[in-house]
């Protein structure tokens, strides 16, 4: 049935007949419709997704690339799932935290509502729970980073896992600016509340009431058994603290990070020297920045990227930049967008870029 | 510049270059929801007239219906092939970052593939516009369309080739990706034309498959309708695509160039020298649609990458900076810009055949004049 589909709907495939039906009809894509929209803690929103039959399920703490159509134009994130691997009513669930300039978490907070149709990638991520699981788990997050280890608190307690305190035992440490920026505060109290091999530790970095106070420290950390594995995700500085500790004191529990990447920097307005660094990830060159063109420098590089016209019109060149900022050359336009397709003969990279190349 | 051009001094050929990307610049940067409902809403119509023209053959027994599924299938390939994908591959609406409407996924309702359509129009044509031996386009290798093209006998030949080609224009079009002269010289190896060629043989089996094949077998005891409908959706197609086309560069007093004049040119030049190498077509909001804004070569030649709906809105502005830098700004309406490229066949069919008698105006004095 399929490949008939694919021979009668050809050359532009099946998905872009039976939309025209039902926007969420796909025979590979995921496509979820937003169900309900929650501001669930200061300067977060928490999304209840409903994926179509394409989905195929994930593992607690994996993550997925979510498109929205903004204005027309499409734009992708990745963003944690927070839910239970049991999500027993088939919603997803993703809390996403406001940046300052950030296109998406703005539309988001403030524009998005239910019914809205947004397409998802497959789950992906190898920062997750293994089948075997040890005796203690430890739990550190900071601000946002909180969702993929929320999904494996709730899948854990879903599990039992930490029903009584003779069972496995999870400490949960949390660093916010206050009380109210902490998401899912209320189901944690709850959860601790119901399963007493849980440990809550929230530490507030601006604000008072947690059993901690301050940013990450030493100190900060429980005492971990033979038979213990520590998660952490977080913004850089909270990860690094961690690892930098882990690698000095030899401390022989596993330990797994995830690190957002930080939001791209304030730009200047104006082309002063060059500066930042180009990275070729398929070929894995780095190269200082020179402030040529990014054909230029790749060439300087020694590769041979494709190219026609050299003038930015036949797309020849057309390459992923999957982050950093570039300008065109002729109009100054600045291209921003994490992974989106540029025309390397005519951009100059502005700071640290990377392109597929 | 070739001695039939306004001479602008380079100041001049510079200061239009930069007026010209300022105003690339104002478009883009005003791009955004309107342009992108735009498209997807083309795209819409297209779907519709494609669903409805196959589904009316599945009646094709009466003839009415026959009629209206040939025409709804028509014009469902007219809009794929001219405002949808002609426009999509130049990555018109990349900036959408949807896969549906990108230049680098989408494949047109024709048997040339994506891929090597953008190598040879893309960059071949639009980056090389009307420079003789380097444009590909000028006649396709195939006609005599300006008389810097060295007569010969097979050149008498020269309307009746263009009347076939326009018959089997997505075949031409197709083998024209192949750069026959290019592997006949021994500059492209064969190993290059033998995958270039199974791209062509698989996008073309496809399409072939569908529109000759699946679809006939699917009417069943009505194939042969099916068949003679969509054999005549594809014709009509292709005697559009053709006529549109070729009044974007070849009606008189278009420019062309020689290397040497094209050589080093500067980005004003190339400004120029898109301007001085195309031809409008005037005509209603409709007839613009279906051209695929393609009457608006001009805009079009000198903005490749912008959202094609946009040239119709900067046309004025285009034409008037023309007239101020005393450029001419060549534009007529389909009938007269068709005759004219059919009376270049016929003349060029001979030796010589260069601008003579009443083909001495020059650009410069029909810009004044119109
Ligand atoms: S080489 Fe033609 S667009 Fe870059």
């Amino acid at each position: 049935m399929v490949p008939l589909l694919e021979a009668v709907t050809a050359p532009h495939g099946p998905d872009r007949y039976l939309e025209m039906l039902n926007p969420m009809w796909s025979l590979r894509e995921v496509r979820a419709k937003i169900i309900d929209v929650r501001q669930t803690a200061r300067g977060s929103v928490t999304l209840a997704l409903r994926p179509n039959g394409n989905w195929r399920g994930f593992r607690a703490g994996q993550h997925v690339a979510f498109t929205i159509e903004i204005d027309g134009v499409r734009r992708t994130r990745c963003y944690s799932l927070a839910c239970s691997v049991y999500c027993p009513d088939g919603l997803l669930e993703l809390t996403v935290a406001a940046e300052p300039e950030g296109v998406v978490s703005g539309h988001l907070h403030s524009d998005a509502g239910p019914g809205a149709m947004v397409r998802l990638s497959q789950a992906q991520g190898g920062f997750t729970l293994p089948d075997d699981r040890p005796e203690h788990i430890l739990l550190i997050s900071g601000g946002s980073g909180i969702t993929p280890v929320m999904s494996m608190l709730r899948t854990l307690c879903d599990d039992g896992f930490c029903a009584t305190d003779r069972a496995g035992r999870v400490t949960f440490l949390h660093y916010a600016r206050s009380a109210d920026h902490v998401a899912y505060r209320d189901e944690l109290a709850v959860l601790a509340a119901e399963h007493p091999g849980l440990r809550l530790l929230r530490a507030y970095t601006r604000g008072s009431g947690g059993e901690l106070a301050g940013r990450f420290e030493p100190t900060h950390l429980p005492s971990l058994g033979s038979d213990a594995a520590a998660w952490v995700c977080g913004p850089a500085g909270l990860v690094d603290a961690v690892r930098a500790l882990w690698d000095c004191t030899g401390i022989s529990v596993p330990l797994q990070t995830e690190q957002f990447t930080a939001p791209a920097a304030a730009l200047p307005a104006d082309d002063g020297e060059p500066y930042g660094e180009v990275r070729f990830t398929h070929s894995g060159r780095r190269v200082a920045n020179t402030g040529a063109t990014l054909l230029e420098q790749a060439e300087t590089a020694g590769m041979n990227p494709q190219f026609g016209c050299r003038m930015g019109i036949c797309l020849t060149c057309t390459s992923r930049k999957t982050t950093g900022s570039v300008r065109h050359l002729h109009t100054g336009e600045l291209s921003t967008e994490p992974d989106s397709e540029i025309q390397i003969c005519s951009t100059v990279p502005v700071g640290d870029v990377a392109v597929d190349l | 510049m070739p001695p039939n051009a306004p001479a602008l001094t380079p100041e001049q050929c510079e200061a239009f270059g930069a007026e010209m990307d300022a105003l690339r610049q104002r478009i883009v940067s005003d791009l955004g929801a309107e342009d992108a409902e735009y498209i997807r809403q083309v795209v819409r119509v297209q779907r519709a007239l494609e669903v409805t023209g196959r589904g009316l053959l599945f009646a094709g027994f009466l003839p009415p219906v026959w009629l209206g599924g040939v025409a709804a299938l028509s014009l469902s390939k007219i809009l794929d092939n001219m405002e949808i994908g002609h426009n999509v591959l130049h990555g018109q609406y990349d900036w959408l970052r949807d896969e549906a409407l990108n230049s680098q996924t989408f494949e047109m309702d024709i048997v040339a593939p994506a891929e090597l359509w953008k190598r040879s129009h893309n960059f071949g044509h639009h980056t090389y516009t009307n420079i003789v031996g380097k444009d590909r386009d000028i006649g396709y290798w195939i006609l005599r369309l300006t008389p810097e093209q060295r007569w010969s006998p097979y050149y008498l030949g020269n309307p009746v080739y263009a009347a076939l080609l326009s018959v089997i224009f997505q075949w031409g079009v197709m083998l024209h990706d192949l750069e026959a002269e290019r592997v006949l010289s021994g500059e492209k190896g064969w190993d290059e034309v033998s995958s270039d060629a199974k791209k062509m043989a698989a996008k073309s089996l496809r399409q072939v498959g569908k529109d000759y094949v699946l679809f006939p077998a699917l009417t069943g005891p009505l194939a042969p309708l099916t068949f003679a409908g969509n054999a005549s959706a594809n014709l009509i197609r292709n005697l559009w695509g053709f006529s549109i086309i070729f009044c974007g560069h070849f009606p008189d007093d278009v420019v062309t160039f020689t290397e040497e004049e094209a050589a080093n040119e500067s980005r004003g030049q190339w400004y120029v020298r898109q301007l001085l190498g195309s031809a409008n077509i005037t005509g209603s909001k409709l007839f613009h649609l279906l051209s695929g804004n393609l009457s608006h070569q001009i805009e079009h030649h000198l903005f490749p990458d912008i959202p094609a709906r946009r040239y119709s809105q900067i046309a004025e502005e285009v034409r008037d900076t023309c007239r101020r830098y005393g450029l001419p700004y060549n534009t007529g309406p389909l009938h007269r810009q068709l005759g004219s490229v059919a009376r270049k066949l016929v003349r060029l069919a001979l030796p010589g055949g260069g601008p003579g008698g009443k083909h001495t105006e020059t650009p410069a004095t029909k810009n004044q004049a119109a």
